[in-house]
């Protein structure tokens, strides 16, 4: 065995605590797990039944802490977790899991399955084992600051054309802003409207913000292979800029798993409650509306339905918010028939849309939403992850379908009401 | 040993050494798990841990929406087992006066045709899912032994206190003591196989709404 493996099965041991004993001591094999999982029903192979995803940590755990695998283990009879056994689980931990905790929301025993697959990925990642795609992303996230490579430069040339196009100033470092507003890379390079919108609707109400130029970044790929030091080391580049520009709250972005990294995972990771509030775009701009800092103007006629992002409703917590604030801007706003905390996810978090490898299975999971989309009959479909809108604008292309994806942020900013756009936003 | 005497035994301190290895090792176990902790969360909390923990308990017991066939037949086949075994150990007049005789406690029996019905409903739901654990692509790949192990023992105890009622097979003396042996291994292998969940279900469960209920979500 390598030192690699031996470390990531310490690590897997490491993270064995008490809700991990009690959930696979609970579990009684019934497979019904299997049902919530997307991998799995558009599949129909069991391998991809969620708890069976993590059966070298179950062994490790029956090994460690039950009488029967602590004697087997004693005699030589267990059956060791090996470097083979870890490098074929690789598919089943990355490719088919995109940590959407629906699973962890039907147990009939109560496993919260992804807060294993969590702790899997910690050692599958000190192992040596996780797609190369996301390693990269990684790579790239810590040495440039960005999962898809984007420096400061490139995010400034975007602030320029939005300005043009907006008429607003985009603040940049400015020390004392209330709030400090964090980007996704895909947003830059693939949605800026987005930074647009947020411009537009901040100034409408008048709100000082900013963006750091040394951490604009909102997104955590250690989050997504599993590396908790890497994860904090990206946490502490935001909580430094924030600190030094003195801002009461970071604004998450249309991002997924951004939420989960900043809002619940951080203060963990770098081992310290934040001096400053986190919060997410959704839940500000529905702040703003409770507020009426967020009037709008007309509604779409169309029919259309709202996409949840699994890291930022089921496992964010955001779940009414940006019903609310669709309800200002929809006429005919319809659900999907499993929504909110139940939704289905686009088959592209969790790491997966950044692992090249899983790209077919991606696109067959994404048949579930497929479906939910046909069963629906509805040709707009807004969403507030900027992942999930790229997966869905992927699958949709694949699939021939004509279905306008869009931005939740972007929808409101089209339906603000008339404002001068001549003045530049307000900065302390 | 005479037959009658290995039935005083089995009866007196045989159900007496399984009750506390019942007892310690579940005990044990709970406590086990309890003290392997979890790391305290510094992130601000957004809902009640305890209050979702608690709901999620209860609502975990009953169906969900979007439910399959395999949910249907899980949640109905494991209540008709559960609670036929349940009703059977506790409202069979002998098992009454056994815990009578311990405990001086008692309470009104249900007539032998009810307790024969729930004997047999139990073995009947255990039956189906044995059977679908063997047909069913997803169970069978993630049954291990003891899944049949903990069937076998589970099973016994109704199916020889069925033969013991209805005088089947071996002599009563016989048939009474492999029947009060069925049930005392089955005591003593819960803390120490995974029939240990019928306690630890409720920890998973507070575990899993406790942490989506930090972040306000009713798991």
């Amino acid at each position: 065995m390598t030192v690699s493996v031996e470390r990531g099965i310490q690590t897997l041991k490491e993270h064995i605590d008490a809700p991990v004993a009690s959930f696979f001591t609970t579990c009684v094999h019934c497979g019904m797990c299997a049902d919530a999982c997307l991998f799995y029903t558009e599949t129909k192979d069991p391998k991809y039944t969620p708890i069976y995803k993590l059966k070298p940590l179950r062994r490790l755990w029956h090994q460690e802490y039950t009488f029967w695998g602590k004697l087997a283990a004693k005699l030589g009879l267990s059956k060791p977790v090996t470097a083979a056994e870890l490098k074929a689980w690789e598919e089943l931990v990355y490719d088919s899991c995109t940590m959407c905790g629906r699973c962890s929301m039907t147990c009939p025993v109560g496993n919260d399955i992804v807060y294993m697959i969590r702790k899997m990925r910690e050692g599958m990642v000190a192992a040596g084992f996780a797609p190369s795609g996301l390693k990269a992303a990684t790579e790239r996230a810590i040495t440039i600051g960005s999962p898809m490579g984007v420096k400061f430069p490139a995010l400034k040339n975007q602030i320029k054309h939005i300005e043009a196009d907006t008429g607003l100033q985009i603040p940049v470092d400015v020390e004392g802003a209330e709030y400090m507003a964090l980007l996704s890379s895909m947003e830059i390079m693939n949605f800026p409207e987005y930074i647009g919108a947020i411009a537009k609707i901040f100034h409408n109400a008048d709100i000082s913000w900013t963006i750091a130029s040394d951490a604009f970044e909102a997104t955590n790929s250690g989050i997504q292979i599993g590396s908790s030091d890497l994860a904090a080391e990206l946490v502490e580049r935001v909580v430094a800029a924030a600190e030094r520009l003195r801002v009461a709250f970071v604004i998450s972005p249309e991002c997924g798993h951004a939420y989960t990294a900043l809002r619940w995972e951080g203060p963990n990771l770098i081992g310290r409650p934040y001096p400053f509030e986190v919060i997410h775009i959704l839940e500000l701009l529905d702040r703003l509306r409770a507020q009426n800092r967020l009037p709008v103007t007309g509604k779409i006629k169309e029919k259309l339905t709202f996409h949840d992002p699994c890291q930022i409703v089921r496992r964010g917590g955001v779940v009414d918010e940006p019903r609310r604030l669709l309800d200002m801007v929809a006429a005919d706003f319809a659900e999907m028939e499993d929504h909110g905390i139940m939704n289905w996810c686009c088959g592209g978090g969790g790491g997966v849309s950044a692992n090249e490898r899983a790209a077919k299975l991606k696109l067959t999971a994404f048949n579930r939403k497929r479906h939910q989309l046909e069963a629906l009959g509805v040709n707009t479909l807004v969403t507030a992850c900027a992942n999930c809108r790229i997966t869905l604008e992927e699958g949709l292309e694949f699939n021939n379908m004509d279905v306008a994806v869009l931005g939740l942020a972007e929808t409101l900013a089209e339906h603000l009401e008339e404002q001068s756009t001549s003045a530049t936003t307000e900065t302390p | 040993m005479t037959g009658v005497e290995l039935l005083i035994w089995v009866r007196g301190p045989g159900l007496q050494l399984s009750l506390a290895a019942f007892i310690l090792g579940m005990t044990y176990r709970i406590l086990q798990t309890y003290f392997l902790g979890r790391a305290k969360n510094l992130a601000e909390p957004r809902g009640s841990p305890w209050i979702h923990g608690m709901k999620t308990m209860w609502w975990r017991s009953f169906f969900h929406p979007g439910m399959t066939i395999r949910g249907y037949f899980t949640i109905i086949s494991g209540y008709t087992f559960h609670l036929g075994f349940i009703i059977t150990l506790l409202f069979f007049d002998q098992h009454i006066e056994l815990f009578k005789s311990w405990t001086g406690l008692s309470w009104p029996a249900l007539p032998p045709l009810v307790i024969t019905v729930t004997a047999v409903l139990g073995i009947a739901a255990l039956v189906a899912v044995l059977v679908d654990r063997f047909a069913d692509p997803v169970r069978y790949l993630l049954s291990d032994y003891q899944d049949y192990l903990c069937w076998v023992l589970t099973v016994l105890p109704l199916v020889t206190g069925l033969l013991l009622v209805y005088k089947i097979w071996l002599p009563y003396t016989s048939l009474l003591v492999v029947h009060i042996i069925s049930f005392e291994i089955l005591l003593v292998a819960i803390p120490f196989t995974k029939l240990s969940h019928v306690f630890t279900i409720f920890i998973a469960r507070w575990y899993n709404g406790a942490i989506a209920g930090y972040k306000g979500v009713q798991s």
